[in-house]
């Protein structure tokens, strides 16, 4: 199934008697799904671009590469951070938008311009019943009603197919700075990170990647991430020496690229950065890759280990990204939180339609 | 403004109520003494009041449960309250219900500064979170100018923002975790002091949910480090369409400077006359401020008078020390107080794409002539959050209904040019019967279902954001 247009798509589920997988670019989706494929790709196109107001809006199946061409042409972008995580989970294809706000995927540049989820300014989707919703619209700040926007950001396709969705954006910095330390320990290296974030310079990516180095990010005018990187470098001088970093390892770490083509399953670990090295000590996995300041945490583990069990309680939360074992992909959630979720999905997809975990 | 009648089985049953109530909490929890709960009969709408069956005033979390089950299983209606400044009558009371207000639980539960957050009861205002934190140089980022008596209950309930949060955003987006009581009792936990919780984003629904889905009793706040310093620029244009232009041309340019304040002519004088803060004689006028060391603020000042400069400016003064800066900002801050002097007055909160501007201002102006009216404009330019205050008698019979309609016609405005009804005061009962303009029938039917599945009882805050005729079947339920 392919529609074309919101009025098709919503009169194919308002039809459909039975499971339906929702289906972007097909390059992200973590659990397998039964059902007849529905394709986005019919639904493309940028609805609204107003560089002056910094508002995109654009349907739900365009491709991600094609959004970016266009802002890049305007010298701005989504402030986000895509992660492309093709090559970590071995597929082909192109993301779409819509599947890209479905996951609320968000790279390093989460810690200082937000999630997906906080860019996303509105939405229109269709719901199980074939409804057509929309909620938000094209300006940065709306309280009118329930927030929906937020909550399908993420919602992995559960509660409806996403139509048509509008972010504000950022323009692109004139220049970017990383800095390096290297050699630290992972304790150390999170402390580091988390005295570059506690500075007033504005750090915008801040990662430690073991045996490659802890970085630090600074974006904005020349001048600026000039004086910041000197204050940075000044303020970390007790870690060990702080150099420039030669090349750009933010796409790297973004796509986590260390664990490409390595055998083992791959966990997400968000947490506090704090917590962090401790978890990761009494995991002991293959590989570990450390963004967002500490607060998320990449695991290269054995086949099938139960990563979840052997962390017992902590404040944050397990995503098994690929395996091929029985596990769970979602963290179980406490009770009542459960039935919320529930009782969320029963209401916007009474049928069950759009089937799947979470 | 219809509300609904008060359920009269509860008004049977209330010295009942009562005494459950009283049994099951601190003696000094329940007021129910008229003269008392008088303070509680409205919010900062004063225009409607209505005296509550009773106030709870619960100290701890397992209080606010108790409350909310006791009532729950009296079919008792609750009203969660802060501080009560809400512009938009989102705590008015009904008479047949509860309010629940957390103004007594407001203690720093945890500061953590290497993970950047702060855990608060939720009656903590909003001003003494940074008041908390501020000696050790960080600060919580969303500032409505309300910030002094406002809790961040509140500011979750509405989603508050603020004059900075062009660059840090809102209330959502600075919210961490929360705890959080359901109109059954039960205590949930929602988010945490992570930056990604997974599951369905539950944390985004309830910011701004206007008390619908449950009462907050504790917040887990994002806190940032303070910036080195920030200074303001003032400038004047000799038409709105120019400085809304100017405004266009800085964000295209790369700048985020940390607020962009829009000042109309009407705005300007009746600022002038009452704070004295020597204002330029123009049509339009931006102040902008910017933020870093002191270099950093020189180079993007540079910047920005490089790109007013092409709009020719009719006056362009940069602050050169805090005392300038002072004075730059004394005749905005005074700005509600200078429309106060003016007249009684309602403050709108529509929301408008900053490329209409020129526009709606223009239309504004037609709307308020043919109405036989006065509106000063003043507004976060950067985010095209509007506030037009309208200026009417309230001595003179019909002048305020005459000013509500005329905010009406200027919120349908907003909407028609692609905006909406609220930017940051919320819906609550000023607003709820607009939701028509903004929303299809599906589209509010869609948000119902969220409250279904929180609230199915239709217990909390009733009769707000949603019109009555939409909710009719559900509130009989
Ligand atoms: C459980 C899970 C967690 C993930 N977490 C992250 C993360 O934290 N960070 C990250 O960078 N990436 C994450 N991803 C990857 C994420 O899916 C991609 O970032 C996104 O770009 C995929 O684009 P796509 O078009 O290829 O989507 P697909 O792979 O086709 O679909 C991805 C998911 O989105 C749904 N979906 C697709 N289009 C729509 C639509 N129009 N409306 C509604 N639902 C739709 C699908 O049903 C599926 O559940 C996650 C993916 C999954 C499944
Ligand atoms: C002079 C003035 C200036 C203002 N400036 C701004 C501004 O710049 N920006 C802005 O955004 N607002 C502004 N406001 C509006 C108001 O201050 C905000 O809406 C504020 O967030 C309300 O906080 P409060 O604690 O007073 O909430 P209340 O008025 O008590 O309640 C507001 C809403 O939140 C709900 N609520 C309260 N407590 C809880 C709880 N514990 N759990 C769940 N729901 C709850 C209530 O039911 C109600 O719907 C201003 C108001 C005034 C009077």
């Amino acid at each position: 199934m392919q529609p074309d247009t919101e009025a098709a798509l919503a009169s194919l589920i308002a039809g459909a008697s039975g499971k339906i997988a929702v289906t972007g670019g097909g390059t992200r989706r973590l659990d397998a799904v039964a059902g007849e494929p529905l394709s986005t790709a019919g639904l493309t196109g940028i609805t609204l671009y107003e560089p002056g107001a910094l508002t995109l809006v654009v349907q739900a199946g365009t491709p991600l590469d094609v959004i970016e061409t266009t802002l890049t042409t305007e010298n701005q972008r989504l402030p986000f951070e895509v992660p492309d995580l093709r090559g970590l989970l071995g597929r082909s294809g192109n993301s779409t938008i819509g599947g890209t706000v479905a996951a609320n995927a968000s790279g390093p540049r989460r810690i200082q311009a937000g999630a997906c989820r906080d860019s996303l300014i509105g939405v229109r989707f269709v719901d199980g019943t074939g409804t057509v919703v929309k909620n938000g619209g094209r300006v940065m700040k709306n309280v009118t009603g329930i927030d929906l926007v937020k909550l399908m950001a993420g919602s992995q396709g559960r509660l409806g197919v996403l139509t048509e969705v509008a972010f504000k954006l950022l323009p692109v910095p004139e220049t970017a700075a990383t800095l390096v330390l290297h050699g630290l320990d992972d304790a150390t290296a999170i402390t580091a990170l988390s005295s570059a974030l506690t500075s007033p310079f504005d750090v915008s990516g801040a990662a430690h990647w073991p045996g490659h180095g802890t970085f630090i990010r600074i974006e904005g005018f020349a001048t600026s991430v000039a004086y910041r990187s000197a204050e940075l470098q000044r303020r970390l001088a007790g870690f060990g020496t702080v150099d420039a970093a030669a090349d750009d390892p933010w796409p790297a770490i973004r796509d986590v690229a260390p664990f490409h083509g390595a055998a083992g399953d791959v966990w997400r670990l968000s947490t506090t950065p704090s917590q962090a090295p401790a978890l990761v000590a009494r995991l002991a996995p293959r590989q570990a890759l450390y963004d967002w300041g500490g607060g998320l945490v990449w695991l290269l583990t054995d086949e099938g280990f139960d990563l979840r069990a052997a962390l017992g309680p902590f404040a944050g939360h397990a995503t098994l990204i690929r395996s091929h074992s029985a596990l769970p992909t979602f963290h179980p959630e406490p009770a009542p939180i459960a039935a919320l979720t529930r009782g969320l999905r029963a209401k916007f997809d009474p049928r069950g339609l759009f089937a799947g975990a979470l | 403004m219809d509300m609904p009648l008060p359920d009269a089985s509860v008004i049977a049953r209330r010295s009942r109520i009562l005494a459950r109530l009283a049994a099951a909490l601190p003696a000094d929890a329940l007021i129910s003494d008229p003269v008392e709960t008088r303070a509680y009969e409205c919010d900062a709408l004063t225009a409607y009041r209505c005296l509550p069956l009773a106030v709870t005033l619960p100290r701890t979390t397992t209080e606010v449960a108790t409350i909310l089950r006791l009532c729950h299983e009296e079919g008792v209606k609750v009203i969660p309250r802060g501080a009560g400044t809400s512009l938009a009558g989102g705590s008015l009371p009904t008479a047949d219900a509860v309010v629940l207000g957390v103004a007594r639980m407001n203690a720093v539960l945890e500061t953590d500064y290497p993970n950047r957050f702060i855990r608060v009861q939720s009656g903590r205002t909003n001003l003494s979170v940074t008041g908390a934190v501020e000696a050790d140089g960080f600060f919580y980022a969303p500032d409505p100018s309300s910030q002094l008596a406002c809790a961040i209950a509140g500011n979750i309930g509405m989603n508050s923002g603020g004059a900075h949060c062009l660059k840090y955003g809102v209330t959502t987006n600075n919210l961490l975790g929360v705890t959080m009581v359901t109109m059954q009792g039960d205590i949930l936990q929602i988010g945490g002091p992570f930056l990604d919780a997974g599951g369905l984003d539950l944390l985004g629904v309830i910011c701004g949910s206007e008390g619908q889905l449950g009462v907050v009793t504790e917040a887990w706040l994002r806190i940032l480090p303070k910036p080195e310093g920030a200074r303001p620029v003032l400038m004047g244009f000799a038409s709105n369409e120019v400085a809304g232009a100017c405004v266009s041309d800085i964000i295209k340019g790369g700048l985020l400077p940390v607020a962009i304040e829009f000042m109309d002519r009407p705005c300007i004088e009746a600022t002038e006359a009452f704070a004295h803060a020597g204002y330029p004689d123009c049509e339009a006028l931006l102040i902008i401020e910017v933020e870093g060391s002191p270099a950093e603020i020189d180079d993007q000042l540079a910047r920005i008078k490089t790109i007013a400069q092409r709009h020719n400016p009719v006056a362009y003064r940069e602050s050169r020390s805090e005392e300038e800066a002072k004075r730059i900002w004394l005749g905005r801050k005074s700005a509600f107080g200078a429309m106060g002097q003016m007249g009684d007055y309602i403050c709108l909160d529509g929301t408008i794409p900053v490329s209409e501007l020129a526009h709606v201002l223009r239309r504004i102006g037609e709307l308020t002539a043919s109405y036989g009216l006065r509106v000063a404009n003043v507004f976060h330019a950067g985010d095209g959050n509007m506030h037009p205050l309208i200026i009417f008698d309230a001595n003179k019979p019909g002048d305020l209904e005459l000013a509500e309609a005329l905010g009406a016609d200027i919120l349908r405005l907003c909407v028609e040019v692609g905006g909406c009804l609220t930017g940051e005061h919320g819906v609550g009962v000023e607003k709820r019967d607009l939701m028509h303009v903004q929303f299809t029938r599906d589209d509010m039917e869609a948000q119902l279902r969220v409250k279904d599945v929180f609230d199915p009882d239709w217990l909390l805050n009733p009769a707000k954001v949603f019109p009555l005729d939409v909710t009719a079947s559900r509130r009989v339920a």
